[in-house]
């Protein structure tokens, strides 16, 4: 389906996914990433654009929930069977909704959990960790800080710097602009544009903020009721009447506010 | 009158008159308190990192010493007793993640702990079918621990001190600073604290929770052996020594379920604390309040505080 013939690194084949084996979230979404793409999920609230992610992560199983049909290829081969820590080694790693920096330990502990998976020595690993500090100076400021204390744009920044630690080839990246302001906002969507480039990682990200997501991004998909009602290329769809209207508030109101209410943190679900 | 006396004056008269006693009393409490701390901080392990409340973790404790001298019993030196005893906890902590924890993993907590009840049972059955369920003398000779008591002469009398009180204490102490290491400059250990903290975002990073599982309560169990070692070196190895490890719950409740400098502090409270009533106050209502004290000054602190002394500190800047 590519149009340059290669392989797509990330392809998602009619999936359907339920929660608590009854809830029907995704009704058939398909998609696909291309090599060092930058590709959006895009959608209001409760569209299905978390559980798409999950679904690919398989995080979805500790949320009981499970994919039951289709099909998702990570580099040709499938995955949908494996669990999180097959998979980050694999390359493919999810930033979470609301980061989910652990918030007892420092930043920089925080970055070396990323690493978990990796057995190429601690000087490999150090040397990352120059690396993530390289994109985010911020973060190496407050390397010793707790994250629990630090603010939300830099819990943004430890959260990406933190997947960038398994050196992955795809990170999923669950609305990076969550309640945080719009300059802050175009500095993390910047950095994810020079990590595309430079370090070749390719994203796919969840976006409630249309408007960011459609600049960086070079595709996107419109999640309507876990279906996808729209995809094109992201100047195509910016021109779009529907999108402007529905997902850009061009048309005057104040659609976009709702994203605000939104729970900020997710409480831990544990076991529960 | 002479009641209020009883309670609130002569037990310091007494102190301040016998201060040897009191040194003797308080030596006591500190080494009940190192092993009661030991107790909670394998119950701690679990519950942070699989937020289990692990029930059994009373007759883990049984089951490893019972395992040793069950061991040494066969026929089999204690040394390689000991060490086999550590590969059964290690099979036990695997057993417990691959039949109990995976199979039950996004049940309701009380499904979980339910089921620690159960693995409490199956624990006291195996030992029984496979050691036999009479009390057994623990082989402390045989393991070069040290027998015998220390006599000082202090304070204008005497003060004498179990050589294998000290041992355990020494023991308790090496092990609580090996795993405060192990938690705070390891890979494996930074993990874990990730895990507790927020398992969600441990998962979404490639930590695997059925390794850590399998760690945490492999850990658990080594706590359990050498608690079982130690308390049974100072009575018998038996069931009843479970009882004892149930004292875990009011440190639990002074400590609070988290905290791992909480289990230590608050093991070392009910120590001290269960001493010096027994001894000072027992006498008043005609003896025995040792075994009931520490739940009735966990109940008292329960009204003030109750997350505990060192309920970890919630984060909250929203
Ligand atoms: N753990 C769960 N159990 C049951 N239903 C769930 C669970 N998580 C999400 N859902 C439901 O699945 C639907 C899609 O949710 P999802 O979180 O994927 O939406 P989203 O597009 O990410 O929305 P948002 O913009 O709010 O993050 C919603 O109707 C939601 O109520
Ligand atoms: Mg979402």
């Amino acid at each position: 389906m590519s149009d340059n013939g290669q392989t797509p690194v990330l392809r998602i084949n009619n999936i359907e996914a339920i929660y608590d084996h009854v809830i029907l979230v995704l009704k058939g979404v398909s998609l696909e990433v291309p090599e060092k793409g930058i590709v959006a999920i895009l959608g209001a609230n409760g569209a299905g654009k978390t559980t798409t992610l999950k679904a690919i992560s398989n995080l979805l199983h500790a949320e009981r929930g499970e994919v039951t049909k289709g099909s998702i290829e990570f580099k040709g081969e499938r995955i949908e069977k494996l669990n999180p820590n097959e998979l980050v080694r694999r390359g493919c790693i999810q930033v979470m909704e609301g980061r989910h920096c652990i918030e007892h330990l420092t930043v920089e502990e925080n970055l070396l959990t990323g690493a978990f998976t990796r057995k190429d020595g601690r000087g490999a690993i150090s040397a990352d960790i120059e690396l993530v500090y390289t994109y985010f100076p911020r973060l190496k400021e407050r390397r010793t800080s707790l994250a629990g204390y630090i603010s939300g744009g830099e819990q943004q920044m430890c959260a990406i710097g933190r997947a960038l630690m398994s050196r992955p080839d795809m990170i999923l990246l669950d609305e990076p602009s969550m309640g945080l302001a719009p300059q802050l906002v175009e500095e993390i969507f910047e950095i994810v544009k020079r990590l595309n480039e430079q370090e070749e990682v390719s994203f796919l990200l969840a976006e409630q903020n249309t408007n960011v997501a459609l600049k960086y991004a070079k595709y996107g998909y419109i999640l309507e009721n876990g279906r996808v009602v729209m995809d094109g290329d992201a100047a195509a769809l910016r021109e779009n009447e529907d999108v402007k209207e529905f997902y850009l508030g061009i048309a005057g109101d104040n659609r976009k506010s709702f994203k605000e209410v939104k729970h900020y943190k997710r409480r831990k679900r544990w076991l529960a | 009158m002479e009641l209020l006396y009883g309670i609130f004056v002569d037990p310091f008269v007494q102190m301040w008159e016998f201060p040897d006693l009191l040194v003797q009393v308080l030596w006591e409490g500190f080494v009940s308190g190192t092993l009661y701390a030991l107790i909670a901080l394998g119950f701690v392990l679990i519950f942070k990192a699989s937020g289990v409340f692990n029930f059994a973790q009373g007759i883990m404790v049984v089951f490893g010493a019972l395992s040793l001298v069950g061991l040494y019993a066969f026929g089999v030196p204690a040394y390689l007793a000991l060490i086999l005893s550590i590969a059964i906890m290690g099979v036990l902590a695997y057993s417990v993640e691959r039949v109990v924890l995976r199979p039950l993993v996004n049940q309701e907590p009380i499904i979980l702990f339910m089921a620690t009840i159960g693995l409490n049972y199956f624990l006291i059955g195996l030992g029984e079918m496979i050691f036999g369920g009479e009390p057994k003398t623990m082989i402390t000779e045989e393991l070069g621990l040290p027998k015998g008591a220390w006599d000082f002469e202090m304070l204008g009398g005497f003060v004498s001190i179990q050589r294998i009180d000290a041992a355990a204490a020494i023991i308790a102490g090496i092990l609580v600073g090996g795993l405060a290491i192990f938690f705070n400059k390891t890979r494996i250990g930074r993990a874990l604290r990730a895990v507790a903290d927020d398992h969600q975002a441990a998962l979404s990073v490639g930590i695997s929770l059925n390794q850590i599982w399998r760690i945490v309560w492999f850990a658990a169990g080594i706590v359990a052996l050498a608690t079982g070692i130690m308390w049974g070196a100072r009575s018998d190895v038996s069931f009843a020594l479970s009882i004892v490890a149930l004292k875990a719950l009011p440190v639990l409740i002074l400590g609070g379920f988290t905290s791992i400098p909480g289990a230590i502090i608050g093991g070392l409270i009910i120590g001290f604390s269960e001493k010096l009533a027994e001894f000072y106050w027992g006498p008043l209502v005609g003896g025995s309040i040792e075994s009931w004290f520490p739940y009735f000054l966990a109940l008292i602190f329960l009204w003030f505080r109750p997350q505990g002394l060192f309920g970890e500190k919630i984060i909250d800047r929203v």
